[in-house]
């Protein structure tokens, strides 16, 4: 079955029947409790047992802000799709629901929310819905919003699937072109059902810990054949950019092609035999113009 | 919707700057009582619009629950004030965590497009020319 993503836009996949049988799935329900709970522990929040103002963005019919509400956090939810918020409602979640659009950006005040998840739905991002939608502007909408209605310091995770490295590597892309630091935290990267990729963000206050935690089941057994990613000098987690590693990652021309595209492709050209200039620190660098 | 919510929100169409507080119509509301954290009400406090609370409890029906002016911390945190019904903390608790709006309209403060609450789900979606590009 292909992903649902790729099927219709959410609230025309969401609908009414679709809703429901999301909702009633044991399986389904079980999954997601289980991303919401890793989720909330990435978000790391502060060991005080005070309730927090948390954000569930693409939070359905409730079933991960579920998981929220047993730990005592007050949340507010948004979905674009009124059939999974009817859902949500007829199950009497505690959190505050919201009809929105997150390719929007997130209608908040500035500074208010203390921490922030989203469970399996951000990838919609990287589609272009409607002839009206820009994936690349939605995207800068959501990250900038979510950036803004943060406090300093607090935290972001965001579970996504995505189609392919490139649709990965765009979220990370406009999550630290808002600001934010961080990167990916992939669960179980060995295993094509568990495997789960998270965006962990923290949000301002370069003084607060911005490194990335470890994933789960990393150091698995089985030799990784679906890992194909070369430049990861960190077994832990894909893909550490710290906005530091992001600067020097955009430094790219016009057409996305930046030095790792260029050593790529000449690796490439040597395997099909070809004679290719050895890779220096030259390599890529930008030439001065001469007239 | 908690007013605590329509405290946080905001309208983020084109051509709006802070687009908050929204205005608030309120046709239908209810109270749900849920338990007092007065630790969550600590760190609540210093992100709230007091006056945007203040006429939000107004528009929903209770004009006499909370003070224009903002009560001072102390006041709020006393010893065993969250014992007294009537005792600032309560009052505030009550406005912001029990009354909830089933039916009415958000305003945005700037261009005066209203965002429709039904069932108590505020529709926020904006139309393809609202959109900021
Ligand atoms: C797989 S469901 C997950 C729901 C919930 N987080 C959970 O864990 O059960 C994905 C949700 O993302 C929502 N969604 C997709 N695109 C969205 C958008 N642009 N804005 C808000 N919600 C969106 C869909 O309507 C759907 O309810």
């Amino acid at each position: 079955m292909p992903r649902p993503e790729v099927q219709a836009p959410p609230e025309i996949f969401y609908n009414e029947v679709e809703a429901r049988k999301y909702t009633t799935s044991s399986r389904i329900i079980e999954i997601q409790a289980r991303i919401s709970e890793r989720a909330l522990e990435l978000l790391a929040l502060p060991d005080d047992g005070v309730p927090k103002m948390l954000l569930d963005i693409g939070c359905g019919s409730g079933l991960s802000g579920e998981t929220l509400t047993e730990h005592g956090h007050h949340w507010i939810g948004c979905d674009i799709s009124k059939s999974m918020l009817d859902v949500a409602l007829e199950r009497e979640t505690e959190g505050d629901l919201l009809l929105a659009d997150m390719g929007e950006g997130l209608g908040l005040r500035p500074g208010v929310i203390d921490g922030a998840i989203s469970i399996s739905a951000v990838q919609w991002l990287c589609n272009a819905d409607k002839s009206s939608h820009e994936p690349r502007l939605r995207l800068k909408a959501f990250f900038g919003s979510l950036y803004r209605c943060l406090a300093r310091g607090a935290r972001a995770v965001l579970q996504f699937y995505a189609d392919n490295v490139k649709q990965s590597e765009m979220l990370v892309s406009f999550a630290m072109r808002a600001g934010f630091a961080g990167g990916v935290v992939i669960d179980w990267p060995h295993s094509s059902k568990a495997k789960k990729s998270y965006l962990v963000l923290t949000c301002g206050a370069p003084s607060v810990n911005t490194s990335l935690p470890k994933g789960k089941g990393q150091d698995g057994e089985a030799c990784s054949d679906d890992d194909d990613d070369d430049d990861s000098d960190d077994d832990q987690t894909v893909g550490t950019y710290g906005r530091d590693r992001m600067k020097k990652r955009q430094k790219v021309n016009k057409n996305n092609r930046g030095k790792d595209w260029l050593l790529r492709k000449k690796e490439q050209m040597r395997k099909r035999g070809r004679d290719v200039p050895a890779d220096t620190k030259y390599t890529g660098r930008k030439r001065k113009s001469r007239f | 919707m908690r007013l605590l919510t329509h405290n946080f929100l905001a309208s983020n169409m084109k051509g709006v700057s802070t687009g908050y507080p929204l205005g608030l119509e309120v046709v239908k509301s209810t109270i749900k009582e849920v338990e007092l954290n007065a630790d969550f009400l600590r760190g609540i406090l210093p992100k709230l619009d007091w006056r945007a609370l203040a006429a939000a409890t107004s528009a929903a029906g209770y004009p006499d629950l909370l003070p224009a002016e903002q009560p001072s911390e102390a006041e709020f945190f006393a010893e065993g004030a969250a014992e007294f019904e009537d005792s600032p903390i309560r009052r505030l608790h009550r406005a912001l965590l029990e009354i909830h709006i089933d039916e009415g309209t958000l305003v945005c403060p700037e261009s005066g497009r209203t965002f429709p609450i039904q069932k108590g789900v505020p529709n926020m979606i904006l139309h393809e020319d609202e959109v900021r590009a």
